[in-house]
């Protein structure tokens, strides 16, 4: 950590005393005050030439107080005195315009965060333009030159940023961490002679640590592997078969299973998982973990949105409900527990999200898995919003590739998949070894006994 | 109203020749074009749960974004920071893209007294109404969805309101701004009965004043709508899956057009041809009835500008001419490499975000058919009135989008309400498919907004009634 980095960080400490001391001398009982400031560096390279360059500062303050159980926050991005003591005058006077809310405040003073570990979130390493121009450029090249039918491009990404927030509040709480986020990413296009059609993919890589990063060659050779086997895609007839969720796609039925279990969801009746707590909801093999201290982890951070010490929530155990994600205020509306899954834009109230979120990985190989689909689906991509979280029904656009006995047929596009996640759930009958935390969500491979497809 | 439409460089406290200046610095003899773009943002946001307004929130944004751009390349920085010192680091930064010296001359701008549009006059802007009057507007919700039908278990609503204010000046003198007020009311409620429950919304809003939301009761109006469609959502049955003729109700289905065929005629896809429909211009992609437009000029609607976020003035262009496409949407980049008309298609999220040429209002022009003779051509089919989202890949050109009120048509009679059905197509196919199109065009009611790189911009689409002859769709029950 750098002198300047610290005399900054005393200087966002000292600006949020102040604007608590300020609230307070308005009348507030309780407030808290968020402080944010990040800077980054992207390019984008196409086709060789650079197409893109952006560079970006900036910082914002976020203020939330409460009037005994009436509570507002705001934002603002203007540092200056007049601007902050504005601030605070005008969301004084919107907590007292609406009404008293039972549950709501600060957590209790006794459970805020005591220690703040390492999670290995920052990575110093700072590059050149030129360093990111050129791993955007190798990664691209990758992916051009790895088939004659690799004909266009929408371009490689590069991207550095870094952060720092620090979080203060009347108990006396004061937290702050630091991270950083490096990541490439290729989108690639194939041109199919047979249809005259293209085909687009990507492949990405996203870490906290620059040394962690996948070599932009490997990532451009997948975005072009990815992109080059959508070739010649068709429709299937509309049947009702077996479906395989490839790791990419397998996370976003673990995304849906996160909005489900939100204490908000579940406190204002909108999920279809709100009467599941404790009851078994898919096979024992099924177990899922929310964990905010993962080493290096995506979605880690020392505390929460709300300076509560992040944790591992078991969510789901050997196919059991075990866990509602929640805050403060969500748990209070449950008479539960926060489980340290507060998220924060500066100057909104809490919300709740995952940290880093994880299907526990199985024993089989994805090719196993495929093998052991006599006809049926193997998807890729997802597209579209049909996923209704109140009833679970789920109507997805899908593209991937047609299973017959047990080997990947040919690509399809163009259908949809159908069903309801609490049997989709159900369903489950294989997860694979595959387990890989690309992003803060992660899923190995898995297989559902049935959906349906439909095309012709 | 003079200060309330034409803002002033005092708005950001700046100095004219700040700006001159830190262009000139930017603005050297490789730079082809380069702007800065002043934005102050202040947001507000009221919601109700529970039957009690619960949440209130403000947010104050002001930053600059300065571009310039050397043949196909951009370079873009932003600040928070208005002071000289940041626009000088941010002109750096853009100016890198051409690795050439700092400019020395700064660059004569004239301030244009206000874009050449007027489009959403407002005796006073929303962002003035009190706090109080925006709950009371809440209070009015629950009451009236509950009093709908008693298996209305839980309402929720907000209320969003904000007040930008932009300018832009750039390489070519001008300076121009506009303040663009926008706001939306937005309604849910969930139905119970027993084990049964559903979710119905509703909303709208534009750049309209606060007593839009008061008149014709249309706050009361939203909250029904809503409460009739989770009411009707409890008896919805499964819908069946495969190709079926499938007609599309007036009005929000337009996200159709906007998915479908919008997405993949902006300007920048083709110059990069990476769009389904590059190098169509002139050709056939729909059927004779189709006309579309995108027309960001339509008074107080959400999707319309005064000027774009390049201080173009917006315009009314066809896509799609009696079923032949017609030409792209543009922003100044693409338009000047393309040698194509600049449509004021130019927006960004905020001055966080590039300019990258986006819809305004996308719509088709009426018909002459009968709905309801529309409904009776169908022998077995859907009907679907309103939609969730939707999604598009431009390189393939397959579109879905999510029904969230539809029925089964049977023997040419609409029938029975059907579960969340997917339409799925092809962008440059579908509308080919279209064999009638109503008289009955209707905009949506101001609920849209558009995702395209990360960033969101307010938009609107419209479509009168149609048929389109073939589509699959995504259902959860297999056979006829």
């Amino acid at each position: 950590m750098t002198t300047s980095l610290v005399t900054e960080h005393e200087h966002f400490a000292s600006l949020a005393s102040e604007m608590l001391d300020r609230a307070k001398s308005l009348g507030a009982t309780e407030a808290d005050v968020l402080v944010a400031e990040g800077d980054s560096v992207s390019v984008q390279v196409r086709l060789s030439a650079v197409d893109r360059l952006e560079k970006a500062r900036e910082k914002s303050l976020g203020l939330r107080v409460f009037f005994g159980k009436r509570s507002a926050s705001a934002s603002t991005s203007d540092f200056s005195k007049e601007s902050l003591s504005r601030l605070v005058a005008d969301t004084c006077s919107l907590a007292k315009a609406v009404a008293e809310d039972e549950v709501s405040g600060l957590p209790e003073a006794n459970l805020m965060a005591q220690d703040f570990p390492d999670l290995g979130l920052y990575d110093p390493t700072t590059l050149t333009v030129d360093q990111e121009i050129e791993l955007a450029r190798r990664a691209e090249d990758a992916a051009m030159t790895a088939d004659p039918r690799m004909t266009n491009s929408e371009g490689a990404d590069c991207s550095v940023s870094q952060g720092t927030v620090l979080l203060a509040n009347h108990h006396g709480f004061v937290g702050c961490h630091q991270s950083s986020t490096f990541s490439l990413s290729v989108s690639p296009i194939a041109g199919d002679s047979q249809s005259g059609g293209m085909q687009r993919d990507s492949w990405y890589s996203v870490k906290r640590k620059y040394h962690l990063l996948d070599s932009p060659e490997a990532i451009g050779k997948e975005a072009a592997r990815r992109t080059l086997r959508r070739l010649g895609a068709r429709k299937v007839t509309t049947q009702q078969v077996p479906v395989v969720f490839d790791q990419e796609m397998a996370k976003s039925l673990l995304g849906h299973l996160a909005t489900a279990v939100s204490g908000y969801s579940i406190y204002k009746g909108a999920s279809f998982l709100s009467e599941f707590l404790g009851k078994r909801m898919a096979p024992e093999f099924v177990t899922v973990y929310d964990d905010g201290r993962l080493t290096d982890g995506l979605g880690s951070r020392p505390f929460d949105g709300e300076g509560l010490a992040t944790q591992k929530t078991v969510v789901m155990e050997s196919g059991t409900l075990t866990s509602f994600l929640l805050d403060t205020y969500s748990g209070r509306k449950l008479g539960m527990k926060s489980t340290g899954n507060a998220a924060r834009g500066v100057g909104d109230s809490p919300s709740v999200s995952t940290t880093n979120l994880h299907l526990a990985p199985g024993t089989a190989s994805p090719a196993d898995i495929i093998g052991s689909v006599k006809q049926g689906l193997y998807v890729t991509e997802l597209i579209g919003f049909g996923v209704n979280m109140l009833t679970g029904d789920y109507s997805r656009g899908a593209a991937g590739f047609w299973i017959e006995n047990g080997e990947l047929a040919y690509p399809v596009e163009e259908i949809t998949i159908a069903g309801n996640l609490k049997q989709m759930f159900a369903d489950i009958e294989v997860i694979g070894n595959d387990l890989e935390f690309r992003g803060r969500t992660a899923s190995p491979t898995l297989k559902i006994k049935e959906l349906i497809v439909a095309g012709n | 109203m003079e200060e309330q439409t034409t803002p002033s460089l005092e708005h950001f406290s700046l100095q004219k020749e700040q700006i001159q200046q830190a262009l000139g610095r930017v603005k050297t003899r490789d730079i082809d074009y380069a702007d800065i773009y002043f934005e102050s943002n202040v947001s507000e946001s009221v919601s109700m749960e529970e039957g009690i307004v619960k949440r209130a929130s403000k947010h104050i944004e002001q930053g600059a974004g300065v571009r310039a751009t050397a043949g196909e390349k951009t370079g873009f920085a932003y600040s928070d920071d208005l002071s000289q010192k940041d626009l000088e680091i941010a002109a750096d930064t853009a100016r890198y893209i051409a690795n050439s010296p700092k400019g020395e001359t700064p660059i004569a701008v004239t301030h244009r007294d206000g874009p050449t549009q007027d489009l959403y006059p407002l005796e006073q802007p929303v962002s003035e109404i009190a706090t109080t009057e925006r709950v009371e507007l809440l209070n009015l919700i629950d009451a009236e969805a509950r009093r709908y039908d008693p298996r209305i278990a839980k309402v929720m609503a907000s209320f969003t309101t904000e007040q930008k204010v932009v300018m832009v000046a750039n390489s070519e003198g001008q300076l121009v701004g506009d303040i663009q007020p926008l706001s939306r009311l937005q309604v849910t409620c969930i139905a119970e009965d027993g084990s049964n429950h559903q979710v119905g919304s509703y909303g709208g809003g534009g750049r309209v004043g606060f007593s839009y939301y008061h008149e014709g009761e249309r706050a009361q109006k939203f909250a029904r709508e809503a409460a009739r469609q989770a009411i009707l959502n409890l008896q919805a049955v499964d819908v069946p899956a495969g190709v079926m003729p499938v007609v599309l109700g007036s009005g929000w289905p337009g996200i159709l057009l906007h998915e479908a065929i919008g997405h993949g005629l902006e300007a920048d896809f083709n110059r990069r041809k990476t769009s389904a429909f590059s190098d169509l211009i002139g050709q056939r992609v729909a059927s004779e009835g189709c006309t579309i437009v995108d027309d960001g000029t339509l008074p107080f609607r959400r999707g319309s500008l005064n000027m774009d976020d390049e201080g173009t003035a917006t315009s009314r262009t066809v896509l799609i001419e009696k079923g032949i496409l017609r030409g792209y949407i543009t922003d100044r980049l693409n338009a000047k490499l393309l040698g194509i008309p600049l449509t004021g298609n130019g927006r960004r999220e905020d001055f966080r975000s590039i300019v990258l040429p986006r819809m305004t209002n996308t719509f088709m022009l009426a018909g002459e058919a009968e709905p309801e003779d529309i409904i009776r051509s169908v022998k077995n089919g859907l009907y679907a009135v309103s939609f969730g989202g939707g999604q598009v890949d431009i390189t393939n050109g397959k579109f879905v989008f999510s029904a969230s009120e539809a029925y089964l048509i049977e023997d040419g009679k609409v029938t029975k309400p059907v579960k969340g059905a997917t339409l799925i197509g092809s962008g440059p196919d579908i509308l080919k498919h279209v064999s009638m199109v109503g008289h009955d065009l209707q905009l949506d009611e101001g609920v849209g907004t558009c995702g395209k790189e990360g960033q969101s911009v307010p938009v609107g689409v419209g479509l009168p009634t149609l048929r389109i002859d073939e589509i699959t769709v995504g259902g959860t029950s297999v056979g006829p």
